[in-house]
């Protein structure tokens, strides 16, 4: 069989970068393959994809050496519009691509840039929208959907042009796990439906591989590190030399000293074959460390008692909601979009006023004091950098929320200083934020609310959208700060982060505290699980796989001897 | 939380709304065109009725577009006192007599002719508001890009303006997310803090929402190109587009009738002004 897309000897180097991002490519996709590219930030998995799809060279120019041929076109030397009849791009950000005023435009925006007549259009975007099960909403605009339809609307977009390739590019970043699982099980099924080639994009191995790939490649330093299927991959050690996290399972069997083979169909955890012998080293491993002592409970620092909040009469955001936050806790806040997490962070920071209830730091309530007086205690972070950053400089930056307190220029620059260093930005301190990776962007913010002194820090998504390394980086430095003293409120869908981060975690669901437990527990409640739009760890179907009655002691085990490698670094 | 716009689209059942875009675009312009150039009591008072009833049949309440209303009133009071204050004798000077009334100071008199030039020039706004502020509340947006590119403006300035109304509610969350981040760092941005200073602190949100702007225009560009956006050099369909039908030519013909009225009385009177005082 010929194949649909063919890289050859292909170089690729951006005209603002010293070296090629893409070295000596050389890949064969089939007519009809599902394929994951995977590999860490910067890795060149993102160019792969812009190089399908004709945005290299076209908007991105550069240097490209090699041949590369897609569905019998020449890419490299055509155009971004005739690549785009072969090729339909999913984009990460599902509301960033959202073009059209309604759902119905959306969809048809391919059509109406082809000169398509109305009636012929009109029939189209409706059997389309059909297939993606969005026909109910066609004249809805886009603030009215949730990230789920809006990644529906997307595809729909595309799947109008009948095209031969699907490319996903991240399209989980931005989704709760529930919406993504479904994102993953839509574009399973619209690919069975439409016998296209699928090519996802992504570094999130567990979840893509919900449904089957057939094959993974894993990219790394503009390289080919790896093409093989699922299951051999996952029985070497590639992925962990390169920073993609393996699925938890795959990591659990190796902590329990189980040898990981491609016969095991360690793909997924319900395929999984374990032997006898190997069940009982899993539970022996189970069993063989005692439950981690409780830590001593610390004194109450924040407390919200009965808090109701709601935008308009009609609705509450927030209904009756209680509870307390013990002094150097990391606790995470969970739910569903909507579900009232935002608002409540919002409620703490007096950015909105309870219309009952209270809110206590320390024992006092905090009614009467104004967003800034709250802000020298509670720091809130928010989830994008760009929103925050409002200084051109990374001194002027951090310095921003402490001046007008009176300091003098001295002590200004002693207390930024002493921020940038916990932060690890000093040597940084006299750059240009611009000059600034994302993640180092983020540090910045973090910063600029630390050097206010806060006992609280509130953070919004603090990992949305980064790699393992920089998630690792990122927590890491959180939990530094943690052990100083800073207790830590996260609001997060990442349930990673829940596991290995926090001790306990709130979860949110139209406006009521449904759930207040250590993550473990949290996410072993299908129940739970299922209202949060979270997933079940994979942990939870490994444990009952192997005959262990408790899935909650399990999960913990594996937390205790994960942040034990962690920390060891080995 | 939908965000409100100042001026927003007001869906309806009426015979205004069941107009196409196109209808509505090339009316507003002709009838606009037709009250801007006469000084004609006359046809003023007659395109106000007209203007007044059109209003009536789109069923949209004064009260929805209060604050549209009052600014241009504002406006008009405006224009009012900076016309009498920059040249109290224009009326005079147009139409060749001079009644004064009362003698105010210096060389203001309030002359019959300047009140009657006055009246003209405030019923032209009230003639044109109602029309304008029908066009952007009883258009349904997805119309305006097809309606503009209909009487020959290019898609691409067509969907600029559509894309600019699709991100007005996005742009305003962000802008609403910053500056509470902001104060939460100690900017004041309320009441208490001296406008000099508020000014100058609003600045300090206008980077990063700039900052989050620009992201946005890079992956919607990215995402129009990919689906082939401007494959086609001039020509583009229209999903939302609506065939024209008979009440649409009606339309468009009593616009082209008004203007021939008011032009038509250009020539009876030999000019823009009708004058009552000879």
């Amino acid at each position: 069989m010929e194949p649909i897309i063919s890289f050859r000897d292909f170089s690729f180097q951006y005209r603002a970068q010293k070296r090629p991002t893409l070295k000596n490519i050389n890949l064969d996709i089939y007519p009809g393959e599902r394929i994951l590219i995977a590999g860490p930030s910067g890795s060149g998995k993102s160019t792969i994809g812009s190089c399908i799809n004709g945005l290299i060279p076209f908007s991105y120019p550069g240097e490209v050496s090699g041949t590369l041929t897609v569905d019998g076109v020449d890419a490299p030397h055509s155009s971004v519009f005739e690549l785009s009849a072969h090729v339909g791009t999913v984009l990460q950000d599902p509301d960033g691509q959202f073009i059209g005023l309604t759902v119905a435009e959306d969809i048809a925006f391919a059509l109406e840039n082809s000169c398509m007549p109305q009636e012929e259009m009109i029939e189209i975007t409706r059997r389309t929208a059909g297939l993606v099960n969005i026909e109910d909403h066609l004249g809805y605009a886009p603030h009215e959907l949730s990230g789920g339809q809006k990644q529906r609307v997307s595809l729909a977009g595309i799947l109008v042009d009948d095209v031969k390739v699907l490319l996903f590019d991240e399209p989980l970043a931005n989704l709760d796990p529930a919406t993504g699982k479904q994102t993953i099980e839509l574009i399973d099924s619209i690919q069975q439906q439409t016998d296209t080639t699928v090519i996802i994009i992504e570094h999130r191995l567990e979840d893509v591989l919900w449904r089957n790939v057939d094959r993974i490649i894993l990219v790394a330093d503009g390289q080919i590190a790896a093409d093989m299927k699922p299951d051999e991959l996952l029985a070497t050690s590639l992925l962990e030399q390169h920073g993609i996290r393996e699925p938890l399972y795959v990591t659990a069997l190796r902590y329990a000293g189980v040898q990981v083979t491609a016969d095991m169909q360690p793909r997924h955890p319900d395929c999984l074959q374990l032997t006898e012998a190997q069940q009982a080293k899993l539970q022996a491993w189970f069993r063989s460390c005692p439950a981690p002592e409780k830590k001593q409970e610390q004194p109450v620092c924040l407390e919200v008692r009965n808090l109701s909040f709601g935008y308009t009469n009609e609705r509450r955001n927030l209904q009756d909601i209680s509870f307390t936050i013990r002094k150097g806790e990391m606790t995470a806040i969970a739910g569903r979009n909507g579900a009232g997490k935002s608002t409540l962070s919002k409620l703490i920071c007096g950015f909105e006023v309870p219309q009952e209830g209270s809110i206590l730091l320390d024992g006092r309530d905090l009614k009467e004091d104004t967003i800034r007086q709250r802000a020298a205690r509670i720091g809130y972070v928010m989830q994008n950098p760009n929103q925050m950053i409002s200084k051109t400089m990374i001194f002027d930056e951090v310095a921003l929320g402490i001046r007008g307190m009176g300091l003098t220029e001295a002590e200004i620059r002693e207390r930024v200083e002493a921020t940038l260093k916990v932060c690890g930005l000093y040597p940084f301190r006299n750059w240009p934020i611009s000059a600034l990776s994302f993640g180092q962007k983020k540090r910045v913010t973090i910063a600029s609310v630390l050097v206010m002194g806060p006992d609280i820090i509130i953070l919004d998504e603090p990992t949305a959208g980064q790699d393992f390394r920089h998630y690792t980086e990122i927590m890491e430095f959180l939990r530094g700060l943690n052990e100083q003293g800073v207790t830590v409120l996260m609001i997060t869908h990442d349930m990673h982060l829940m596991l290995e981060y926090t001790d306990r975690t709130l979860v949110f669901n139209d406006g009521h505290l449904i759930a207040d437990a250590s993550s473990a527990e949290i996410l072993c409640s299908p129940d739970i699980v299922q209202q949060a739009a979270l997933k079940e760890t994979s942990l939870f179907t490994l444990a009952n796989r192997c005959g262990i009655g408790e899935p909650v002691a399990f999960v913990n085990r594996f937390i205790e001897a994960d942040r034990e490698v962690r920390a060891h670094g080995c | 939380m939908a965000a409100k716009t100042v001026l927003n689209y007001l869906p309806r059942k009426s015979v205004v709304h069941d107009l196409t875009g196109t209808a509505k675009l090339v009316f507003f312009l002709l009838f606009t065109f037709a009250s801007m150039i006469t000084y004609d009591t006359r046809v003023l008072a007659g395109l106000l009725v007209i203007s007044l009833g059109i209003f009536r049949l789109s069923h949209i309440k004064i009260s929805e577009v209060k604050f549209m209303m009052v600014f241009m009133l504002i406006f008009l009071a405006l224009n009012n006192v900076f016309i009498f204050l920059f040249n109290p004798n224009q009326g005079t000077e147009i139409y060749g007599t001079r009644h004064v009334l009362v003698h105010l100071f210096w060389r203001y008199d309030v002359t019959a002719e300047q009140l009657f030039y006055h009246l003209n020039i405030s019923l032209k706004y009230f003639v044109t508001l109602p029309v304008a502020i029908l066009f952007i509340s009883a258009t349904n947006p997805s119309e305006f890009a097809a309606s503009l590119n209909s009487i020959g403006v290019s898609y691409r300035i067509g969907y600029a303006v559509s894309l600019a109304l699709r991100y007005i509610p996005d742009i305003q969350r962000d802008y609403h997310a910053i500056s509470q981040a902001q104060q939460a760092r100690g900017v004041e941005l309320g009441k208490k803090e001296k406008l000099l200073r508020r000014m100058k602190n609003s600045v300090g949100i206008l980077l990063p929402l700039i900052m989050s702007s620009l992201q946005r225009i890079d992956t919607i560009s990215s995402a129009m190109e990919l689906r082939g956006f401007g494959k086609n050099k001039k020509k583009r369909t229209w999903y939302m587009k609506r065939p024209m039908q008979r009440s649409d030519y009606i339309a468009m013909a009593l616009g082209a009738l008004l203007l021939a009225i008011s032009l038509g009385m250009m020539a009876v009177n030999g000019g823009r002004f009708n004058n009552p005082f000879l």
